[in-house]
Order: structure tokens, then sequence, then C-alpha cells
């Protein structure tokens, strides 16, 4: 078994003060190990954008400490936060979240000018990412001129182009149709298999989580399931 | 970093074209104002210091009567005379010519055109004295001038007017009631300093003049000329020395007469057109601010439309230290820009200015400059905090905002 990437030990985060006091996570224990594609789950209020949300190194926990890479990343501020994203993870987000009027290849190259990598080698590895997910001649359109589909291709090159650790998934398929959808998995599915990318993925519905190796049930808090199917974790 | 952050706010702006113009408006039009009021400003002041150059140059100008008291008239004075202009020319042998003259005006007919004309009576050392040659004939001789000859030269104003381009030497003109001989014309003077046509006008010997126009022995200015190298203080004592002899000035009594360094005038007002321009363009540096001020308030605008951006930016691992300057980068950008139209707007508006008022066009490399760096500084002091508010963004907050 891989080392755990990520370790939550007894995370807690509360909103507001008193009677208003609301806990988003009530002390969750949880472990994520290298190489897993774990599916967070749960109705609306049950943590699991919290948790996803900490995951990222976007937000951090009140209390209780958030194990990233051996890093106690909970208690890092802002900026180092924002270098661990920049050199480790990648995110993927429901309305795909690409910058508007601009090529499908700037938007991937992102991620990269932010590490400082120069114009020449961005472009190249743009486009090796943009193969990977399979848009290969579109990389000159703007997100109005693509699918919804092609968009959230578009986004997962740009989550894998600086080659992460961590890919974070906030509901990736909830903006498409079925078929779609589930070509979006195949393609996470593959990254997951093939590169070993560790993915956390939040969704509602059963059967994209039914992609994952792991499902994670979050409610009130807390996890209320944590289940391996048998095929993936072979 | 920097490249690439320019790189972007010049696709941003591009993207918003119609906004970026309007936010950068306020900028084109402070930086135009400035650059126009500077430039028209400087030109005023080269044209009045070349206007008092024309009257000659080291030349001192002496009148009857004290300086005007402020507000008040001039001091009553009995008139210069011919005395007084030998003393002065006895005692200066370094002056390259001491001249005396005497104005009024007239009209002046030839055939059947006539004109009002400014007429001049002047000895022979007028024409060094005032810098003033002839283009077509000659000057009068001494004799003619000590003979009260009924001669006399046109300005070209007046010989245009009556003459078109020909040669009128040889000629008769009446001036008043006295018919004289045109031997020459004057060449072009231009404009004085205080707007008047120095080339409407006659000249005559003095005698003549004093005998035939004005009827007395008086002399109303005395011109002194000095050589490059003649100190103009110690020629300018030396000529009130000899005139409050000659019009026996008691010691405990001001001057009845007033010596003027004319390089000295030329100055003066130089200065005092300098200092109005340097009012006029503090003025217009408010408009200046006035535009920092819509900089700043379209780029917080910028800021909240594009929340969205900025939480992409963080999430995928932006510094705060990254929008900061990507945000900063685009006012700083965006007031250059402004600048940079304003200068042509500004050098345009100044050279039709110019042109119209017929000044010399005066642009200044400084004030350009001046004015594309403070335009540049606006956007980056107006911009700071519209950008530090985007750099504070919450990435969760910012990627939730519609």
């Amino acid at each position: 078994m891989n080392e755990p990437l990520i370790t939550f030990d007894k995370v807690w985060k509360t909103y507001g003060e008193g009677e208003a006091r609301v806990d988003a996570l009530a002390g969750v224990d949880m472990q994520i190990r290298a190489g897993e594609f774990a599916a967070i789950m749960g109705p609306s209020g049950s943590g699991k954008s919290t948790a996803m949300n900490i995951v990222g190194c976007l937000d951090t926990p009140t209390s209780g400490r958030y194990g990233f890479m051996d890093v106690d990343a909970g208690a890092l501020d802002r900026g180092r936060r924002a270098l661990l994203r920049n050199l480790y993870i990648g995110f993927v987000f429901q309305g795909y979240n690409l910058l508007a009027r601009t090529s499908a290849v700037e938007n991937v190259e992102l991620p990269l000018i932010y590490r400082g990598v120069g114009a020449r080698e961005r472009r190249a590895l743009a486009m090796d990412a943009l193969a990977k997910v399979g848009l290969q001649n579109r990389e000159k359109h703007t997100p109005a001129e693509l699918s919804g589909g092609q968009q959230q291709r578009v986004a997962i090159a740009r989550a894998i182009v600086a080659s992460p650790k961590l890919l974070v998934a906030d509901e990736p398929t909830g903006n498409l149709d079925t078929a779609r959808s589930h070509e979006i998995m195949d393609l996470l599915t593959g990254l997951n298999w093939d590169q070993g990318l560790t993915i956390v993925m939040v969704t509602h519905e059963a059967d994209i989580a039914a992609h994952a190796g792991r499902t994670i049930n979050f409610l009130d808090g807390r996890i209320e399931s944590d289940s391996l199917r048998m095929e993936a974790a072979q | 970093m920097i490249w690439e952050a320019v790189r972007l706010a010049l696709s941003s702006i591009r993207r918003n074209l119609l906004r970026s113009f309007l936010t950068l408006l306020g900028i084109v039009i402070g930086v135009a104002a400035v650059i126009a009021m500077i430039t028209i400003g400087s030109g005023t002041t080269q044209k009045v210091k070349d206007d008092i150059a024309k009257l000659g140059s080291n030349l001192l100008v002496v009148r009857a009567g004290g300086p005007p008291a402020p507000g008040g008239p001039r001091i009553r004075a009995a008139p210069l005379d011919d005395d007084d202009v030998k003393s002065i020319a006895a005692r200066l042998p370094e002056a390259r010519a001491v001249s005396a003259a005497s104005q009024s005006t007239a009209r002046v007919i030839s055939g059947t055109d006539s004109l009002s004309v400014s007429i001049t009576g002047a000895d022979t050392g007028y024409f060094v004295a005032r810098d003033w040659g002839v283009s077509v004939g000659r000057e009068f001789t001494e004799q003619e001038e000590r003979g009260g000859a009924t001669v006399c030269l046109l300005g070209q104003t007046v010989r245009s007017q009556f003459f078109g381009a020909g040669d009128p030497t040889g000629q008769q003109v009446r001036v008043g009631r006295l018919s004289c001989t045109i031997i020459g014309v004057l060449e072009t003077k231009g404009f004085s300093g205080f707007g008047m046509d120095q080339d409407l006008t006659v000249l005559m010997p003095l005698t003549t003049f004093q005998r035939r126009v004005a009827g007395d022995r008086d002399v109303e200015t005395i011109y002194i000329a000095g050589t490059d190298d003649t100190s103009m203080s110690e020629m300018q004592e030396k000529v009130e020395e000899s005139l409050r002899e000659t019009r026996r000035v008691p010691a405990d009594r001001e001057d009845d007469f007033s010596v003027r360094d004319m390089t000295q005038v030329a100055e003066t007002m130089a200065s005092a057109t300098t200092v109005m321009t340097g009012m006029l363009g503090a003025l217009a540096g408010v408009s200046l601010l006035v535009g920092g001020i819509g900089i700043m308030n379209i780029m917080l605008v910028s800021v909240t439309e594009r929340t969205r951006e900025i939480g992409i930016r963080l999430a995928i691992g932006a510094q705060e230290r990254d929008i900061l300057l990507q945000f900063l980068v685009e006012a700083t950008v965006l007031s250059i820009i402004g600048g940079l139209i304003g200068i042509a707007l500004g050098l345009g508006l100044a050279g039709a200015a110019s042109m119209s008022m017929s000044l010399p066009f005066a642009p200044s490399m400084a004030v350009i400059a001046l004015a594309v760096g403070f335009s540049g500084l606006i956007g980056m002091a107006f911009g700071f905090f519209p950008a530090l508010r985007a750099a504070r963004l919450d990435p969760i907050d910012a990627l939730r905002h519609e």
C-alpha cells in the first residue's frame, strides 16, 4: 500500500458563535493514499464541500490537523498554501471556470505562468496536456466556441498540465448530460489508472461516484460510511 | 513576470475596448490640458522674448517723465531735447549709436489711397540703434537730416498697401500737409510685443519731423545701443548722470526721466509669462488627478466584475503579489496609454493654437516625459487600492461569485 497523501486528524470546521454556531465538519478522521480515486458524497450541508476545500488547501480547519504530503497544510499561511496548490494540486470545477475570451491553450498554460515556466516550455506542456484530454487542434478555440464536455476537458488539461500529485474535482459532471458525463469520468479514471494520479471528487450522483474506487459518504459533518469497490481496489 | 503582466494587461484592455477608452479619457484630457497649456505658455514666453529682441539688443530707451506711479498717470516732465542727446553722445563714445526720435500719428496719402500711420522722425543713428535696415533704396544722409529735407522711408506694410510689391522710390507721398519723396523701404520688423504692427510706419529725418509735422523741437525718445561687450548697467548709470546734469535735476529730486534696459524688460515679461504658464499647468494638473480617480473607479468595477477570474487564478496557485501586480500593471498601462494619447492631443491643440495666434511652437521634451511619468504614477497610485482588494480576495468566495 502507498503512503497516505491526505490525512484528516479530528478535523473540525465551525462557522459562527454561540447559538448560531454551525459545525460543518465535526471531528473527521480520514486518510486517502497516493493513487486512490475517492468520491466524496453526501447531501447538501453534509460538509463534503468544506472537506474538499480543506483537501484542496483552499481552506483551513478550525481545529485538528490536515496533513498533505507530510506537511501540516492546515497550519500554513495563504501564500504557502497557494504555492502548495500551484505545485501539487489541480482543480476541476462544476462550472469549468475557464477564463472567458481566452484560448484553450492559454487557459491551460495559466498554472505554469504562476510557476514561472518560460513561454516556449509552457506552450509545449499545454499542448501535451490538451492532447491527453483529446483536444488536439482545438487549442485556438475560446471557451465560447467549445461544447460543455470540451470545456471540461480543457479544465482537466489545465488541472494536469503541471503534473500535480492530487486532482480535486468538484461535481465535474454536474453541468453535463449522461453521455458527456461518462466520457469525462472515463478520462478521469484513465488518468488515475495510467498515471497513478490521486483524485478526490465531490459528487451527489451515485453512478458518477461508481467510477471511483472508494466512496466516502458524509452526513452532518461526519463520515457516515467509507467503502472500497472490489474491482477498483485490485 | 512583469512582461507577462504587461501582456496580460494589454489583452485585458483590448477585451474591454470601450470601457478602457472611457477610463483613460480622464487621463487623456488631463495630460492634453497640461501639455497644451505649457506648450502654448512657453510659446508665448518665446514670442515675448523674440519681440523685445526685435527692438534691438543691448538697447537703452530714454523717455521724459519718471516711471508711472502704480495706478497713476506718468509723472509730467519737460520733454527731452537736442542738448540731452549731444551730451549723452559725448559721454558715451563706446556706444554703437545714440539716436533721437519722435513719433506721432498722421494720415498718409498716396494718390487716392490713404492710411493712418505712425510717423517717426529720427536721426541717422536710428537705423543702427533699432537694428533696422533698408530693403529697397537708401537711408537718408546726415545732410538731409540737418537740412530738414522732405524725404522719407516707408515701412513694409505702408509700401504694400500703396505700391504692392513695386519699387516706390522716387514717388511722392503726403504725410499730413507735407509732401515728401520716397527714398527707400525699411526691412520687415513684424509685430511688437504689445501687438503693434511696427511696419505700419513712415520714417523721416528728425529735423523734418520737428519742423513740418510736430511743430516743436522736442525729442520723445533717445535710443542708446551698446556693443555686445558693454556693461548695460554701467552705460545706464552714465546716461542717468548726463541727463541729471543737462536737465538740471537737483540732487534731492527724483529723476524726471526714465532709462529702460530693454533686455531687462524682456526678462521681466518673460518671467511673468513663465509664472503664468506654471499656474495654468498646475490647474491642468488638477484635471489629471481627477482622471486618476476615474481610473480607480473603473478598476474597482473591473475587480468586482472579474472576481471569479481572480478566484480561478488564486485557486490554481497565483500568489497575492501576482494578482496585485496584474491589476497594478493594468492600471498603469491604461494610464500610460492615456498619457500618450493625451500628449498627441495636447501637442495637436498647442500646434493649432500656436498657428492661429502666430506664436512659436515650443514643445518641451522634459514636459512630455514628465507628463508620461506622472500619468503612470497616477495609474499606479489609484490602481493600488483596487489591486490590493483583488489580491486579498478569498479564493473560495471568489469562485462562488456569480
